[in-house]
């Protein structure tokens, strides 16, 4: 995508990445929101990833932003500019930061020097005393000065960020002049400190575009899909879905229960549903956990609930606030039993809104439980995306009709799926249940109930038609990379290039990951000769589930790394390289 | 298995002293006779489920005898539909009216002996029930009407006894099974 | 109005009586069980109450109590150990038109699902919590639960837990439920109140009833002997939980009525169309 990536310093870019750090206080996370919000408005694309230190207030903190012409899904391979309010303990950011010798560090230095693991990359460093700037003008923030170097440098439109600051800090307007002042100084450093490499004017872009989180996304899609009930316990870095599902659940009519454990999250959705009300919980690896015995439930009594996992590192407590797509297995296997389940996969921010409208539809037709895999990347990042194509995905349930004669809640129909009583409909009131059943939910043990019981919630998913939307199949060329999440971003990318340097590559991201599609995926594969699989984890999961369910042709490899890392364009491409001319 | 006086509720409003009328009588007696005969069939149930047959039969008989005697209430006095329950409910001495068997009594191996002690003591019960009406009675023609209905519950009272007498003793080992209990949930 | 719903609206207004509540199946409780006696106070009360099958849900966990769902005419739910009430809360918060009751026991209920008891107490949905207490887990052959007591002996604690036994009713009161009181399975009439008593009452219901296990608690039998009428109905909890506390643990009737307002929905209607909030992500 960076069509300058060695900083040689040619015309205009159609990727720049800005991080901007600092310690708690310095509001880098403003800066960067204000910037994106203002690239937006320019008729730009762009993303925004946070990260920072262990500590609640205070902490060293960076905010990752990737300016773009073109929609964007990932972070790049490094950056072009690190802009630093202060050096304090920055060094924890170098894997995070990756600067080259085209890099351009701005700093003020009267905050020290930059930490070695910066200085030895070779980075360009400018000078910039953005404290001292910022005091000169009474009522503003160092944050204001670097929001107009950034500008700046990127060539940002005066007018628009201007519109946007104006908006932004519109409730305290005494504070306003000198926000503006400030970022007009800090414009004019950023302009002068290096030309050449602004920005390049915005591309055609779609008519409609959100600024959107993964986490706001996947809410919007559960409420399009009829989601009307949701049961929430706050964990990293799930609770913005819930907190955004909080009031916009309200306007809709829907109700939002904050629960006291994650065990009971599940529980009321499980109640809730059963009462005919589509109803939704997000929770992290540590909460899928717990939930998993009621995930049973919810598979047994044939309850239709969705389960977001916006994944994080794991096991155990892990890494709360960085992304890892590591909860491939427990999503897929991790229930006692012979569970069947749905899980479902975002492969983009956008698309964190349509596959969770998609898992609504899909449990609720098949009477199951879903859970869609999103994860901290997705989650917790901030991206301008055009607005996603409207999928007609409901929710809708087989019911039965009242007084029904004979009704048997858990009939063998050839489908599976069986008319579901609702609480209100007279005559044919029955118990859901746990237990293993006969077809009038009636507790037993006998081999022939279980069996046929088994079958019949096999049968409901396998015989599901889930049509081209298991997956994102492009492109062609005999080696293929298979993905799913959000190491989709970067593979695309790496595809890209790969095709530039003439190296065809097809790309299968999995959104999909349960119930397996084996026919599907060998058509999408066949005349492969090599298969890399690509995933954001140390064990390999994706490879693992792959295996045990698919036959997978020719060569296969493996590109894995644990989280928080993101997976990089660049050594994906690497590697399809390399493989590809042996 | 001992039979038990039901002194839990003693401290409850006794039924005898409101009842001003035959009508009142009988509605109790009515209620009396069905409550127990429902009761004997779910004790029938029970038994059923857990594959004690003999006991089983004796308790539908049970039940079926105190039926008929719910039945033959309402025939003498001419009713061709159950008497309405008065305002708050039947009042009796204990939690139950008095010929209920104490649902706790049962055993899932009891033989028809220990049946017929369970009834012998809701016999009895019902026999002191009317007992305390005649003494209680507050007119003549309550009272005559309850020393026949106490005559009555004496007659059931040696019929059971007799029963007894032609069934045979249990072991003193008759509640013991090999097996431990059976795991379920 | 065409005849079809003539005759529904008909048949709904037949007023139901307590048989009219119990279902086909046969408890596979222990004969002499005193949950079988907490079934039919289940069926008078709903009966009392003039509810309807279709209206009604009976919500349990694991446990010999929790098999009552399906031993009664209404809409029931059988789940997991010990997250009745969370299943509970979420059916009344998205049905609040439905009669929502739970029925417990004391492993059930104060141990696996301790902590749900507390905080649907505080939480205060209107619903109906109803307890069997044996002092026992049956099911699963006979090993103390949080009301055991704490010398009774068993394989799984020899010579006795000794632990104290837990205060349901007391717990229940710090923690917030607006009613509280404990029944006997030897008064199912009482109970039957006690259970209707609890449902009319808005917010959320505990009703503890003591009830009996033959196969390993045989000397509850003398139960009977030991349960009395409660001495207070109060409306304030201080005192009520001091009688608690203090007594033996037999007192049987409402031991606490409060006037707390029952959690409820922020809305009922929507005011947007989900379209709407797409307005929040436009540039």
């Amino acid at each position: 995508m960076t069509d300058s990536r060695n900083g040689s310093g040619a015309a205009a870019r159609t990727s720049i990445s800005v991080a901007i750090t600092g310690s708690g206080g310095a509001g880098v996370m403003t800066a960067g929101n204000m910037l994106l919000e203002a690239a937006a408005k320019a008729g730009w694309y762009g993303l925004m990833v946070r990260s920072s230190g262990p500590q609640i207030r205070g902490g060293e903190a960076a905010a990752l932003c990737r300016f773009a012409t073109r929609p964007v899904d990932c972070l790049d391979d490094r950056f072009d500019v690190l802009i630093a309010v202060d050096w304090e303990n920055l060094h924890r950011f170098a894997d995070e930061i990756p600067l080259d010798s085209a890099s351009l560090m701005v700093g003020d230095p009267t905050q020290g020097d930059p930490p070695e693991v910066f200085a030895k990359s070779a980075a360009r460093y400018e000078r910039l005393g953005i404290k001292g700037m910022a005091k000169a003008i009474q009522g503003s923030w160092p944050n204001m000065v670097v929001v107009g170097v950034a500008a700046g440098l990127i060539g940002l439109p005066k007018d628009v960020l201007r519109a946007v600051v104006e908006n932004m800090l519109k409730k305290s307007r005494a504070g306003l002049a000198p926000s503006l002042a400030a970022i007009d100084a800090g414009y004019e450093a950023g302009e002068t400190m290096q030309a050449g490499e602004k920005l390049a004017a915005p591309a055609p872009r779609s008519e409609s575009r959100w600024l959107i989180t993964g986490n706001q996304a996947a809410g919007y899609g559960a409420i399009r899909g009829g989601v009307r009930f949701v049961a929430a316990y706050p964990i990293t870095p799930a609770t913005e879905v819930l907190e955004w599902l909080a009031p916009a659940l309200a306007d809709v009519g829907g109700t939002l229960v904050q629960a006291e454990d994650e065990l009971a999250s599940i529980n009321m959705i499980i109640g809730a549903s059963f009462g005919g009300v589509p109803a939704l919980t997000a929770t992290a690896g540590p909460g899928l956990s717990l939930m998993t015995e009621s995930l049973g439930l919810a598979v047994a009594a044939e309850v239709p609930i969705v389960v977001i996992d916006v994944m994080r590192g794991g096991p155990s407590t892990g890494i709360p606030a960085k992304s890892e797509q590591s909860d491939v297995s427990i999503a897929v296997n991790g229930m006692h039993g012979d569970a069947p389940r749905i899980v479902v996969a975002p492969n983009s921010v956008a698309d964190c809104l349509m596959s969770t409208q998609w898992a609504v539809h899909l449990a609720e037709a098949t009477q199951s439980p879903a859970i869609v895999l999103s994860d901290q990347f997705f989650g917790q990042m901030r991206a301008v995306v055009d607005r996603p194509k409207d999928v007609s995905y409901q929710g809708a349930r087989l019911t039965a009709a009242g007084n029904t004669e004979g009704y048997k809640r858990y009939s063998l129909t050839e489908s599976g799926i069986s008319p579901m009583a609702i609480p209100g409909t007279p005559g044919i009131a029955y118990t859901a249940d746990g237990l293993t059943h006969n077809e009038r939910g009636i507790p037993s043990s006998g081999a022939k109930d279980h069996a046929v019981q088994l079958a019949k919630r096999e049968r409901k998913l396998l015989g599901h038609e889930y049509g081209d939307y298991w997956a994102d199949v492009e492109g062609d060329g005999e080696t293929a990379v298979v993905t799913f999440g959000s190491s989709t971003g970067p593979v695309r990318e790496a595809i890209a290039r790969a095709k530039a340097d003439g190296v065809p590559v097809r790309l299968v991201s999995m959104r999909l990951l349960a119930p397996a599609q084996p026919a599907k995926l060998a058509a999408a594969l066949a005349g492969v000769k090599r298969v890399l699989v690509v995933e954001q984890n140390h064990g390999g999961q994706l490879l693992r589930h792959l295996r045990s369910e698919f036959e997978i042709p020719g060569e296969v490899q493996s590109f894995r790394r644990p989280g928080p890392l993101p997976i990089r364009a660049d050594e994906v491409h690497r590697q399809l390289v390399q493989w590809s001319n042996q | 298995m001992k039979a038990k006086k039901a002194t839990a509720a003693s401290a409850r409003k006794s039924a005898a002293a409101g009842i001003a009328s035959i009508e009142e009588l009988m509605a109790y007696a009515y209620a009396l006779e069905l409550e127990a005969a429902e009761r004997y069939a779910e004790f029938a149930d029970a038994m059923e489920l857990h594959n004690n047959r003999e006991v089983s039969g004796l308790f539908r008989k049970l039940a079926r005898i105190e039926q008929r005697h719910a039945e033959q209430v309402l025939d003498e006095m001419g009713w061709t539909s159950p008497p309405e329950t008065p305002h708050g409910g039947y009042k009796w001495e204990g939690f139950e009216a008095p010929e209920t068997g104490d649902v706790t009594e049962l055993h899932y191996l009891m033989q028809p002996y220990h049946a017929l002690q369970i009834a012998l003591h809701n016999e009895k019960r019902a026999h002191v029930f009317y007992g305390n009406l005649v003494k209680q009675a507050s007119n003549a023609k309550v009272r005559k009407a309850a020393m026949e209905m106490e005559q009555e519950e004496a007659e059931h009272v040696r019929l059971i006894e007799e029963w007894i007498k032609r069934t045979p003793k249990p072991d003193a080992d008759w509640s013991i099974d090999p097996d431990p209990p059976a795991l379920a949930d | 109005m065409t005849a079809a719903t003539t005759s529904a609206t008909a048949r709904a207004t037949i007023p139901l009586t307590a048989a009219d509540f119990k279902s086909d199946y046969k408890p596979i409780w222990c004969p002499g069980c005193g949950d079988f006696s907490v079934v039919s106070s289940f069926t008078r009360a709903f009966a009392s109450l003039g509810l309807r099958p279709e209206n009604t849900a009976v919500i349990s966990g694991i446990g010999c109590s929790s098999r009552i769902p399906a031993y009664l005419t209404s809409y029931g739910f059988h789940g997991v150990h010990g997250r009745s009430l969370a299943a509970a809360a979420g059916l009344k918060l998205a049905r609040p038109d439905l009669t929502v009751v739970v029925a417990s026991g004391d492993g059930d209920g104060y141990s696996i699902g301790g902590n749900h008891f507390m905080h649907a107490c505080r939480r205060n949905v209107d619903m109906t919590y109803v307890v069997m207490d044996n002092h026992v887990y049956g099911m699963t052959k006979g090993q103390p639960s949080p009301t055991t007591e704490p010398d009774w002996d068993s394989k799984l604690s020899p010579g006795g837990t000794g632990l104290r036994t837990f205060h349901p009713l007391v717990i229940a009161l710090a923690a917030g439920a607006n009613f509280v009181a404990r029944g006997f399975s030897g008064d199912p009439k009482g109970t039957g109140e006690l259970i209707a008593e609890a449902i009319k009452t808005p917010g959320f219901s505990f009703v503890e009833i003591l009830s009996p296990c033959v196969t390993f608690r045989p000397e509850q039998r003398e139960w009977r002997k030991a349960v009395r009428e409660a001495p207070i109905n109060t409306d304030d909890p201080a005192r009520a939980a001091r009688l608690i506390m203090t007594d033996d643990g037999f007192n049987i009737g409402i031991l606490y009525r409060g006037h707390r307002e029952p959690y409820y929905r922020k809305t009922d209607k929507a005011a947007k169309q989900p379209a709407d909030l797409e307005k929040g992500f436009a540039i």
